[in-house]
């Protein structure tokens, strides 16, 4: 981890810097000021311990989605299904959430637990598909996510109706990650213990990914499945074990915005942070730190845009607009990286003339 | 004679490495000029810096004796300078008409008129003996009717000196012969060669003269009729390399290999080895020889594990490993240096060190309860590449992918080895390698073999196995032809029972 890596770090400061003159760029040509609005936007996201909370907050299941598609990237899988794993890790957490009556103590772990199971087991499934018929888990996952969608879309109001239609009961506090003390420390933000959830994923994904022998064979079959096979490494196990990994992660995704950040569910809605974490671990290099760094940031632009918009004539989508435009600098890191080549070898040429 | 190309103490140097020091060539009109040098001495990018790929740093270029500066392919071109590259650079669903004038379309009012064009291709193919036909889709032909195309290019654009990357890499055995015929006739022509080459026999067969290089430096130029290959080989490697490998004496042990009516299915689904039965015995080396594509790839299969067995027994030891886990195999003393050393052998995007551990990161002590020590991963690495001569830029922690072919070839042989299997397969195990490493190689599988290691050596390099085998195996359309004895046999006996002619004495 010492050694990853300093280039990638740097393409992806770039890609932000790009993201954020595109931008200013944008701003000036719908007649603001950019300075002005990049002060509101990042006060929005900073300028106070609510803000701040709310920041975090937002970043928490990017963190773990992020790190559910940067760890299946890493170990040459790409899970394009995190939302639907995060869909049905939070309706797991949310059904026992308004089942079980347990004290808090047991009850949080007991939520986390079944909602990373029920992600795994939504991954697990493309995994078996790719492993056992060669089904291509982008489509296969992309399925998933639609199968997620009806089913949540058919089981709260069958089950767990609130008082409209459309949306769960609200969870008892018990079954929630929010904890008065958290709360009360930043003055009444949607932080939840969910942080903590996620910043142990992150040490976790990046030990298992770089200290130990399942991270050295996922990632031997990911880089070449066939060296894998010649090596003894059983491809379809490890195969099958990355995509449930990358289920539990995005699955603790969903319960720490569904039990943690929200307190209910709503039907007819793919979370946001199925998609934002392809972006989120795009940025980070799929490293996992970098993950961590990508998901606040792009936490603050969330928070941050609505505050932006109240204080100036510019619209949020500004705050979106950034955030595509960081993307596809990122995701044309290639070109940075000649870039940043091609400049280090003619200073290098000069230094020696 | 003038000479028509002049290259004088050309410099090119990247960073870190001095690819070309101080190198002049020269070609004469009507010449094959063979330039040899080990993997990396500066050969491809010497002959870039002729075809404008690269700026020299320092050195003069001349052309018929008139100075010039070749700052793009282009500027080559128009001095009548054309090249074949090591990879071809073809567009493969274009026709050979279309990739041939790619860059200088004929057109008429816009408008795209290709048939004059097919014509003269046509005519072109015909006065040197190529065979193409123009109309054909690239993807449609073979690699070394596609070489004939990148040929074909050049001649169309009327060039006059022929640079040949490696030629004959990417060729079989027959491609080789008609390409030299080939080479012949544009010789005939009058068009001067230069042919980038580490095959002694080729050099032998088609050069006039040969210009060696080492680690960037010129070594000499020779003219090739008045050179023994081995003087070549000294040449090339800076030290003696002996062609014979000295082997202890024969002293075969239990057997450890038993193949029994073995018979396996091919990616088809049709046969591919056909009760096929072998012994491989302890302090020999069994080659198994044979035209590619004869069954040879998936008997290896069917042994490591990779490829399921339709019928038949295979024992190692004397136990039963047919249907067994490619781990278990490998547990089971079996290792295997593989046909491809880039797509099986090799994790490119590793670590040297974390290739040196492919097979072994779980066991102690590389890992302690699951968790990699990197220590002890680094230790070995050190050790293995000492041992083994593997030369990268930055040692244990260099990416595979950035190692030559050679050195990625010393460091499977170097961690398969390592593995002190009791067998030992080794497919294809100097393929595309310098004499050097070839030779280091062979010794090391010989050393296995008076160790009283069981060899299994699948080549189709027929000097190969005749130079390395106690006993030679050989195989046609996946059965065996016959088994025969090393000593008593010669090029022209194996040729034959390769072609499927049971001539072979049993043992
Ligand atoms: N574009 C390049 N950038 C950096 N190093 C290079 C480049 N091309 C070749 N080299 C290095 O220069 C040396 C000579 O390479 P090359 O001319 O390809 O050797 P050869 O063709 O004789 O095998 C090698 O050490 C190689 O790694
Ligand atoms: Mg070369």
């Amino acid at each position: 981890m010492k050694f990853l890596v300093k280039k990638e770090v740097l393409v992806g400061l770039t890609a932000v810097v790009l993201g954020l003159l595109a931008g200013a760029l944008f701003m000036a040509v719908t007649g603001n000021n950019p300075f002005t609005g990049y002060f509101y936007l990042f006060a929005g996201g900073m300028m106070n311990l609510e803000r701040l909370g709310n920041t975090l907050a937002m970043a928490t299941p990017l963190i773990l989605t992020g790190l559910s598609v940067a760890f299946a990237f890493r170990t040459g899988l790409f899970n394009i299904g995190a939302a639907g794993q995060a869909l049905i890790g939070g309706l797991v957490a949310t059904a026992i959430g308004l089942t079980v009556g347990l004290p808090k103590a047991i009850l949080l772990p007991l939520i986390l637990i079944a909602a990373a199971l029920g992600g795994a087991l939504w991954a697990w499934l493309p995994g078996i598909l790719k492993a056992k018929f060669n089904v291509h888990e982008v489509v296969s996952t992309i399925m998933m996510n639609w199968i997620a969608y009806w089913l949540t879309y058919y089981t709260i109001p069958a089950f767990f109706k609130g008082s409209f239609e459309t949306e769960s009961r609200l969870i008892s506090d018990a079954a929630s990650l929010k904890t008065p003390f958290l709360t009360e420390l930043f003055a009444g933000s949607y932080i939840n213990m969910g942080l903590f959830v996620s910043l142990v994923a992150v040490f976790l994904v990046s030990i298992v990914l770089n200290r130990t022998v399942l991270g050295y064979r996922l990632k031997a079959v990911g880089y070449n499945r066939f060296a894998a096979e010649y090596a003894g490494i059983n491809v379809n196990r490890h195969i099958v074990a990355s995509m449930a990994i990358a289920g539990a992660l995005a699955g603790l995704g969903g319960a720490t915005l569904y039990v943690g950040y929200a307190s209910s569910m709503q039907i007819g809605i793919l979370p946001s942070i199925g998609f934002d974490g392809i972006a989120v671990a795009l940025l980070a290099s799929n490293s996992p730190l970098g993950v961590l760094g990508s998901a606040v940031f792009f936490g603050i632009l969330q928070s941050g845009k609505g505050f932006m918009n109240a204080m100036t004539k510019i619209p949020p989508e500004i705050g979106d607009t950034i955030i595509a435009t960081i993307i596809y600098f990122a995701a044309t890191s290639v070109l940075i990286e000649r870039w940043f080549a091609s400049f280090t070898k003619r200073k290098g040429g000069k230094s020696r003339v | 004679m003038q000479p028509v190309v002049e290259m004088l103490n050309i410099r090119k140097e990247f960073p870190g490495i001095l690819a070309n020091d101080n190198v002049t060539i020269t070609l004469n009109h009507g010449e094959v000029l063979a330039l040899l040098g080990e993997n990396g001495a500066g050969k491809s990018t010497l002959m870039s810096v002729l075809f404008g790929l690269y700026q020299p740093e320092s050195g003069t270029i001349k052309v018929k004796g008139q100075e010039v500066k070749i700052p793009n392919p282009n500027v080559a071109g128009e001095l009548g300078i054309g090249m074949v590259h090591q990879h071809f650079k073809l567009v493969h669903n274009f026709t050979v008409t279309e990739n041939i004038v790619l860059g200088i379309e004929p057109t008429r009012g816009g408008v795209l008129t290709l048939k004059q064009a097919s014509e003269k291709i046509r005519q072109l193919s015909k006065q040197y003996g190529l065979d193409v036909d123009p109309d054909a889709k690239i993807e449609d032909v073979s690699v070394g009717m596609q070489q004939r195309v990148e040929i074909l290019k050049m001649l169309y654009r009327n060039s006059e000196v022929l640079i040949f990357d490696e030629p004959t890499a990417v060729l079989t055995p027959q491609e080789i012969l008609e390409l030299m015929k080939i080479m012949r006739n544009l010789q005939a022509e009058g068009k001067s060669i230069i042919v980038i080459t580490h095959k002694l026999k080729e050099i032998k067969a088609i050069a006039d003269r040969c210009t060696v290089i080492r680690r960037g430096k010129l070594v000499g130029t020779v003219s090739v009729k008045d050179t023994s290959q081995a003087q070549m080989a000294e040449m090339m490697v800076g030290r003696e390399v002996s062609f014979h490998v000295d082997k202890g004496p024969f002293n075969p042990g239990a057997t450890v290999l038993q193949v029994n009516n073995l018979s396996v299915r091919n990616n088809r689904k049709l046969p591919a080895l056909k009760s096929f039965t072998l012994d491989v015995r302890a302090g020999e080396i069994v080659g198994v020889a044979g035209v590619e594509g004869n069954g040879q790839t998936e008997f290896v299969e069917a042994l490591t594990g990779l490829r399921p067995v339709d019928s038949g027994h295979i024992l190692v030891n004397g136990n039963e490993i047919t249907r067994a886990t490619v781990r278990q195999r490998i547990d089971a003393k079996v290792a295997h240096i593989p046909e491809d050393r880039q797509k099986r052998g090799l994790v490119l995007d590793y670590t040297l060190a974390e290739n040196f551990v492919l097979e072994n990161h779980g066991l102690e002590p590389f890992s302690t309860k699951g968790f990699l020590n990197q220590d002890a991963i680094y230790a070995q690495a050190n050790r293995l590449i000492e041992a083994f001569d593997v030369r990268s830029g930055e040692g244990a922690k260099s990416k595979a992918r950035g190692l030559s072919g050679g050195n990625q070839q010393k460091a499977i042989v170097g961690r398969e080895i390592d593995l002190n299997p009791d067998l030992l397969i080794a497919v294809q195990p100097t393929r595309g390698l310098d004499v050097g490493s070839i030779e280091y190689i062979h010794k090391r599988l010989v050393e296995q073999r008076d160790a009283g290691k069981a060899v299994l050596l699948v080549s189709l390099e027929l000097d190969e196995i005749l130079d390395l085998s106690d006993r030679i195996a050989v195989v046609c359309r996946g059965e065996l032809v016959g088994v025969v004895d090393a000593k008593s046999t010669d090029e022209n006996k194996i040729g034959l029972m390769m072609a499927g002619v049971k001539t072979g004495v049993a043992e």
